[in-house]
């Protein structure tokens, strides 16, 4: 394992336990939910760095992109979609129309 | 090693720290759906955990490039295992979402207090009770009065 791998391991390594901590204290779910995500890639990307390819591509897809999904659909379901910032909002609200089952 | 970090230690010290993120946030978090993700993130946690536990630093990746004698590879036992687990992981949090939709349908509510308090009360009225009764002394009649010891059948099998 050669210098640089190991920076980008405690990069990755730091990135994940950030973002882990941000799943539980930020107040906005959709923020949450890409949290979570965030920390799904980060374990992708170590699973490469750790000569296992297939996990990482399993990983990328069904962790990152399938479950990453299916909890944005929920929090539809759910009614926890809010969008914070009204400025946002309003782009949201003038291009897709009203968010109706939300 | 020509680092003056251990690359182990880092790994182990991510996985521990996501496992413990992730408990902490499931048993401490009010809010169902946020219990869920912490779940995803004590999951995530475990897989590095076990992808862990077959590495090993100067090793490469487990695929035969060639017919020739192999370097040293990292264990693909685990590996394997981690394949599976991160597929039942995204069953568990379909399950587990689907879950709390109906709960939300049923007592229109996410939080775990709440949501626990109103189902307690379903269940008691559905007994007919009051819902804060003892949970020692029993409500109403028993089903069926206890056996007296002298009448009781002890031989077994098929009696006459």
């Amino acid at each position: 394992m050669s210098d640089i791998e190991v920076w980008i391991l405690l990069l990755l390594a730091l990135m994940m336990l950030c973002a882990a901590v941000m799943v539980l204290l930020v107040k906005n779910h959709i923020a949450a939910v890409a949290a979570a995500s965030v920390v799904s890639l980060g374990l992708a990307l170590l699973f490469v760095i750790m000569r296992a390819p297939d996990v990482a591509m399993t990983e990328a897809a069904v962790g990152v992109g399938l479950s990453s999904l299916i909890l944005a659909l929920a929090l539809r379901r759910l009614g926890l979609w809010k969008v914070d910032s009204e400025q946002v909002k309003y782009i949201l609200l003038s291009h897709g129309g009203e968010n109706k089952d939300g | 090693m020509t680092s003056v970090f251990d690359p182990e230690l880092i790994l182990y010290t991510t996985a521990i720290g996501l496992i413990t993120i992730g408990l902490a946030g499931v048993v401490m978090s009010s809010h169902l759906f946020r219990m869920v993700l912490a779940l995803v993130i004590a999951e995530a946690g475990a897989n590095l955990m076990l992808v862990l536990a077959g590495y090993r630093w100067d090793a490469v990746a487990p695929i035969l490039t060639s017919l020739s004698e192999p370097a040293a590879m990292v264990d693909p036992v685990p590996q394997a295992l981690v394949l599976t687990a991160i597929v039942i992981g995204v069953g568990i949090q379909a399950l587990a979402v689907s879950l709390l939709i109906r709960i939300r349908q049923r007592y229109a509510t996410l939080d775990r207090k709440e949501a626990a308090e109103r189902m307690d009360s379903e269940i008691a009225a559905s007994m007919g009770a009051a819902r804060d009764v003892s949970q020692d002394a029993p409500l109403g009649e028993r089903p069926l009065p206890p056996i007296p010891a002298d009448q009781v059948n002890m031989r077994g099998g098929d009696a006459p």
